[in-house]
This record gives structure tokens, C-alpha cells and sequence, in this order.
């Protein structure tokens, strides 16, 4: 009897934590509930929800909003969302906006799939980010054995003029795999980006060849007089509400976590898998032509129009013959392999690993990151360095 | 923009008059006077003296409010009619009065409670109606200016467009002309009770734009009268139409009312026009001057109107009328009761409402 007891008691316990949701998506889910009661005409409903989300953060500005537009209407007759006399219209617009990206979120179901653009993730990777700019929503993705599980989402605001950035000051967010690549703490930064600041790899070795420029594309939290910014409002930055940048910050390992960054992301289906198994014999294939010596066999893995960044097919294949020839045996061994779809271009994918290079006159250790593009079928090498 | 009523006639005290004996009642009278006056520290005197053998008297106390609050001491006013909404806390007054006081001093979050107490105690008390509508317009643009940034002093502000505007105190006491029960005011509050004209946002889109229905009188708006039992009606037989010359002067009187011709407009009211809430008439053009004077642009359109002759002396015309101000749109039906006095048509009355 006791120890049922005892089971009861820690079921007791467990289920609060399980269903705690953080205070963000209650703000959200409250904020929602407020403009479905706008809507039903149930106004005292609608204003007792945004004054009890103002009592938690009275600088949910969206929620202000909509508490001035309530109380107004109780004086006068309103005609617009966001009645204020002399408003900016912009603003007006921007909140507009964000009310209704905010129910968006909340209306969707929490993401059960696997999404397409987290292929597989390194042990050292123990979270993944993926970024869908139009549904102004970041996910956050566990390493649960190599296949990412869903822990949690939030709202944020990219760049003023959306994504797929081009080049620098165009106030665009940019599309594609990138990780994070350092942390900025409070003291550095002004009160404009929050708690701190995650600089992403933008531009990464894709875009440079694309020629897409630009830089300083950080994750960031918000001023401490605002709750959360428009969807967009950014120079093409992520912006976060600063708790949430916190709870994902502490999940965030520099130099090492991926952050995917789509327009619109996607979930993983039966031909992803299948491309996946294609692609991760190819790379198995291309490991063991090289470490047979077959330098023809190991070359042909590599694109006609592959670069090193600086490097073209033509030199880097002679210098890998150079190399080779002065070889009587190699050995390689690829671990902590991590493979990202690229969001903007079909067929390009990221792979990331450790490459154990051990050989009769040379051994190294390195990490490594190659992009291979699925033509007519066949995968190829079109960019490999350090990373 | 906040114009609020302090409720200072005491109608609803009646009944404590009633217990006073006239002697007693005489001294309250001259208090009043005294500080109609302006001679509070004298008022303030015979307020006290009276108070002394009759500490609980309701009409004195409020007076000792309301000269309090003449005097700028707000924090004993504050305590004075507290004291009364505790004592007395089915009379709707020193709520309504406190929540001027607390709205004075930007706490609108007690005014509101204040008068929302008031009208809990007499639904159909217009004056809180209407001073919970100013509160919640000054709530509203708080939170605007909360929601969009706008600074404080900054041009784009909505608080400060309201700064401009003062409490509004009438300083009037015990009228002569004291506001006959509860049934006047219901067809004002059959006006002012929340409507339910769908608001906002479309439940998903938010892209409905919002639209919501007159709640109480703002501000701005047009005075509300209290409606009065109609003249008694005489059929007496009527020469000559004068429908189309009412109809000619209501439109002037909405044309002075748009040009902010104050001087123009209040031509238009009779000698003995019936004031809201029987304020004084000296009360009354003061407040209509101010609001006339405040908005930036008024627009006052008069349509539907239907002329309506009880005899050669007496009229009424009914109409939509159309108020637009600056930052305000009011749509109401009016009713002008005329009278025709040395050959000329007067505004005796004008009501709101159905």
C-alpha cells in the first residue's frame, strides 16, 4: 500500500511540471483568447485577459494595444484596430501584425514530425534550432539519440523586410544553415538586444559563394520597455522575447548548435529518408575510395564545379593526386556526422563530421564540413574545409 | 480629454434633509453660499460649527468636501468622502466624487472603481456614466501610449493631446432645479448603458476593423439632457407652419455648433433652457464654451429630421445627429424642444436619445 501510495503522490507531482507551459506561450494563449473574445463581442472577457497578461509584463505592447482599444470603446465608438488618435499608422500596422501572427501560433499544433531540414544530428549536438520566419516561430529541438525531439517554440521577429537576405543592410533575415557562433553577455551589448546576444555564421561558405553579403545576423533578446517587436522589425536579426531567449540560451552550445533558418519550414517525409540513406552510403563511398588510395575513384566525388572557397576542381584535384601519391596507406574515419538539408536550395545539404586522417607520414584530426548537391540522382561534393 | 463632473447638488440627500431641522438647513445653505462665493475659509467655518453638533450630517460633510477640494487639500477631501461612502454607501455622490479626486491625481484605476461603486448604487446615475467614460478614455490612451511608445511630450501622444483638458468641477450646490428622481436620468442611461455593436478583430484575421458602440457619453460629446416629461400638450389650432423655419434654425444652431461659434450657438438657447442636471446656466455656457473651444475641428450634421408642432409656441424637432470632433465620433438621436419667444424660436430643452 505504501509504495502505491508513494507512486500516487509522485504522479501528483509530475503531471503540474509536465503541463506547466512557459510563461510566454500563456502570454500568447491569453493574448489569443483575448482577441477571440474581441471577436464574440464578449468585451469584459477580452479586457480581463489582456489586464491579467499586463499584470505579468505591462510591456506586452500588442496587449496595450488592445486594452486601450477595449476601454476606448466603452467611451466612444472605435472604427479600427488600434483607435488611438494620432497614432502612427506603421505601428498600428506592425501590432496589427504580430496579433495576428500570435494567433497563428496558437491555432497551429505543436509539431509532431520530425522536420525536413534536421537530418542528423552529432552526439555533441544536444539541440537543434530551426527558425520558420514566416510563421515568426523558432523551434527548439532536443538530440534525443541522434533524432531531434520537439521541446518547445516561440514567438519572434525577423528582419523589416523578411527573409532570404541578399546583401548587407537590406533589413532581410538570411535563409539557410548556419550555427551559432559565439555569446555576447549583457554587459557587452546595449539595452537594445536584451539579455545578450547569439551571433549566427552568416554569411556562411554558401552564401559567400552566392555572393550574398552582409553580417552581424544575431539571435537577441529585446529592450527591457518591450515585451516582444512586430514579426517584422529586425535589421535581420532573430529577435526573442528576453525569458525566451534565456530558456533557449542555456540550450545553446557555441560552436556547435545549428540553427536553420527557413521561410517556411517543413516535415520530414518518406523521400527525405530515402534521400537521407542515398546520401549517407555516398559519403561512406567517398570515405573508403579515399582512404583505398583510389584517387580517380575519390576524385569523382567531387563536383565539376566544386571550390574549396578559393580553391577550383582542377587544383584541388591535383594537389589531392600530390598528396596521395606520397601515401602507402591512409586511414580515415568520420564520427560525430551531422547532416542539415539547405532550406533555399533544393538537393543542397550541410554535413558536418570529425575526420580522423591517419596516414604513413601524416595524422590529423579535424573538423569538417562539406556540401553535397543531388544532381540527376548523384551526389557530389561542391564545397569541403575546416569548419 | 477629461472633463469630469463633480457631482456637488446632492439631490439623492434629500432625504437627510428632510431630517435636518430647517435652522440647521439655513446654515448649510449659507455654507454654500459662502463658498459659491468663494469664501471657503468662512464656509469652511459654518461647515465646522454645524458639524460640531451634528458630526454625521451627510450635506455638511460633502460640503466639507467639496470645499476641501476647492481648497486643493485633495488628501483630506479624498478622506472626507470616504468617510461618507462608508457611512452613507447607498448614495452615489461621494463615490462619484472621489473618483473625480483620484482621477485627479491619475489614479484612474480608483476612479473607475469609484464610480463603477456609484453606479452600482444608482444604475441610472448619469454623471457616473459619463465621468466613467472620460475615465476610460483616459485609461485608453494610456495604454495607446503604452503600446506604441509615444513619448509623453512627444506631438503623437494621446495623453498629451489630453493634458490640455482640466477636471471639470461644478461647483454648483443644492440647484433649485433639482433633478427629480430616477426617471429623468433612465432615458439617459437607456442611452449610456453598454450596447453591443460588435467590436475589433475578427476572431482569427484581425482584419475586421474594429467598431464599437457608444458606451457611455465621452467627453465631447454633446451635453446630455435629462428628459423631461413633455410640455403639457395644448391642441390649439395652428396657423401657420413653422416647420420649415425650425427646420432652418436647427440647422444654423448645428452650423454655429461646427464653425465653434460659441457666442453664436448659445443665441439659440432660451432664457430658461433647461440645463443638464438643472446646473446653472452660468455653469452650463462655461462648460459648453469649453468644449466647443477645445476639439480642433467640429462637425455637427443634422439628418432625418422630423418636425413635430405641439402649439404656435412650442415645437420639437427629432433628428440623427452626426458629432464629429477631432478625436471623436458620436452618433445620437436629438431631440430640440423650441419655444418661440418675441416672435423668435429658443431651444427650451435638448435631449438624447431615443
Amino acid at each position: 500500500m505504501p509504495s502505491r501510495l508513494l507512486a500516487l503522490m509522485l504522479i501528483s507531482f509530475a503531471v503540474p511540471a509536465m503541463a506547466g507551459e512557459s510563461v510566454s506561450r500563456e502570454m500568447e494563449i491569453g493574448m489569443a483568447r483575448s482577441l477571440r473574445a474581441v471577436g464574440e463581442n464578449r468585451l469584459d472577457v477580452a479586457l480581463n485577459e489582456v489586464d491579467s497578461l499586463l499584470r505579468i509584463n505591462p510591456n506586452f505592447k500588442l496587449a496595450q494595444l488592445v486594452r486601450g482599444d477595449l476601454l476606448l470603446a466603452r467611451s466612444r465608438p472605435i472604427s479600427n484596430f488600434g483607435d488611438a488618435p494620432n497614432a502612427p499608422r506603421d505601428r498600428i500596422q506592425d501590432l496589427r501584425e504580430e496579433a495576428e501572427a500570435r494567433l497563428q501560433r496558437v491555432e497551429q499544433q505543436q509539431p509532431v514530425a520530425v522536420p525536413k531540414y534536421l537530418w542528423q544530428l552529432s552526439p555533441a549536438q544536444r539541440y537543434a534550432v530551426v527558425v520558420d520566419t514566416g510563421k515568426s516561430t523558432l523551434y527548439l529541438y532536443e538530440n534525443v539519440n541522434g533524432e531531434p525531439r520537439y521541446v518547445s517554440d516561440f514567438y519572434i521577429s525577423v528582419g523589416k523586410k523578411g527573409a532570404d537576405k541578399v546583401s548587407e543592410g537590406d533589413q532581410k533575415t538570411p535563409v539557410g544553415v548556419y550555427f551559432v557562433n559565439g555569446h555576447l553577455t549583457r554587459d557587452k551589448l546595449t539595452d537594445f538586444y536584451g539579455p545578450g546576444a547569439y551571433p549566427l555564421s552568416y554569411p556562411n561558405e554558401w552564401d559567400k559563394r552566392e555572393g550574398r553579403d552582409g553580417h552581424g545576423i544575431w539571435l537577441h533578446g529585446t529592450p527591457s520597455d518591450t515585451y516582444s517587436r512586430p514579426p517584422r522589425a529586425s535589421n535581420g536579426c532573430v529577435v526573442l522575447a528576453n525569458n525566451d531567449l534565456n530558456e533557449i540560451g542555456s540550450h545553446l552550445q557555441i560552436g556547435i548548435t545549428p540553427v536553420i533558418i527557413a521561410s517556411k519550414s517543413d516535415w520530414s517525409n518518406e523521400a527525405d529518408r530515402a534521400d537521407r540513406a542515398s546520401l549517407l552510403k555516398e559519403i561512406e563511398q567517398w570515405r573508403s575510395d579515399w582512404a583505398s588510395l583510389n584517387t580517380d575513384a575519390y576524385l569523382s566525388h567531387y563536383a565539376r564545379d566544386f571550390s574549396t572557397g578559393s580553391v577550383a576542381l582542377p587544383a584541388f584535384a591535383q594537389q589531392k593526386r600530390l598528396v596521395n601519391s606520397g601515401k602507402t596507406w591512409i586511414k580515415v574515419r568520420l564520427s560525430n556526422v551531422s547532416i542539415f538539408p539547405y532550406p533555399s536550395q533544393p538537393d543542397l545539404v550541410v554535413v558536418n563530421f570529425e575526420q580522423d586522417y591517419d596516414s604513413n607520414n601524416l595524422s590529423n584530426r579535424m573538423n569538417k564540413r562539406q556540401y553535397w548537391m543531388k544532381r540527376d540522382g548523384h551526389w557530389q561534393i561542391v564545397y569541403e574545409g575546416a569548419a | 480629454m477629461i472633463m469630469l463632473k463633480l457631482f456637488s447638488r446632492a439631490a439623492a440627500l434629500g432625504m437627510l434633509l428632510a431630517i435636518t431641522i430647517p435652522a440647521q438647513a439655513d446654515d448649510i445653505q449659507d455654507a454654500n453660499k459662502l463658498f459659491k462665493q468663494g469664501l471657503n475659509t468662512q464656509a469652511m467655518d459654518k461647515v465646522n460649527a454645524f458639524l460640531a453638533t451634528k458630526p454625521k450630517d451627510a450635506q455638511a460633510r460633502f460640503l466639507k468636501g467639496l470645499i476641501l477640494a476647492d481648497q486643493g487639500n485633495t488628501a483630506e477631501a479624498i478622506t472626507v468622502f470616504s468617510s461618507l461612502t462608508q457611512d452613507y454607501p447607498e448614495l452615489p455622490e461621494p463615490y462619484n466624487n472621489l473618483a473625480v479626486l483620484y482621477a485627479g491625481q491619475g489614479q484612474y484605476e480608483k476612479a473607475k472603481e469609484q464610480l463603477e461603486m456609484a453606479i452600482r448604487t444608482n444604475p441610472t446615475y448619469a454623471t457616473a456614466h459619463e465621468n466613467l467614460g472620460d475615465i476610460y478614455a483616459k485609461m485608453a490612451s494610456q495604454a495607446y501610449d503604452r503600446a506604441l511608445q509615444l513619448e509623453k511630450s512627444g506631438p503623437n501622444s494621446s495623453a498629451n493631446a489630453n493634458t490640455k483638458t482640466k477636471l471639470a468641477l461644478i461647483r454648483e450646490l443644492f440647484s433649485k432645479n433639482p433633478r427629480t428622481g430616477a426617471k429623468p436620468a433612465a432615458a439617459v442611461v437607456a442611452e449610456a448603458a453598454p450596447a453591443s455593436a460588435p467590436v475589433a478583430v475578427s476572431s482569427v484575421a484581425v482584419t475586421t476593423p474594429v467598431s464599437a458602440p457608444v458606451s457611455a457619453p465621452a467627453a465631447a460629446a454633446p451635453v446630455m439632457t435629462p428628459v423631461q416629461a413633455k410640455p403639457t400638450v395644448t391642441v390649439a389650432a395652428v396657423n401657420a407652419d413653422p416647420s420649415a423655419e425650425l427646420l432652418s434654425s436647427t440647422k444654423e444652431w448645428a452650423a454655429a455648433w461646427s464653425a465653434k461659434n460659441s457666442k453664436k450657438y448659445l443665441t439659440f438657447y432660451a432664457k430658461d433652457f433647461k440645463t443638464p442636471d438643472g446646473i446653472s446656466r452660468s455653469a452650463w455656457e462655461a462648460q459648453r464654451k469649453q468644449r466647443i473651444a477645445v476639439p480642433k475641428s467640429i462637425h455637427v450634421e443634422v439628418r432625418d429630421a422630423k418636425v413635430k408642432v405641439v402649439d404656435d409656441k412650442h415645437a420639437s424637432v427629432s433628428f440623427k445627429q452626426t458629432y464629429r470632433a477631432s478625436h471623436l465620433n458620436v452618433i445620437s438621436n436629438k431631440t430640440l424642444d423650441w419655444v418661440k419667444a418675441d416672435g423668435q424660436w429658443l431651444i427650451a430643452e435638448e435631449r438624447s436619445g431615443k
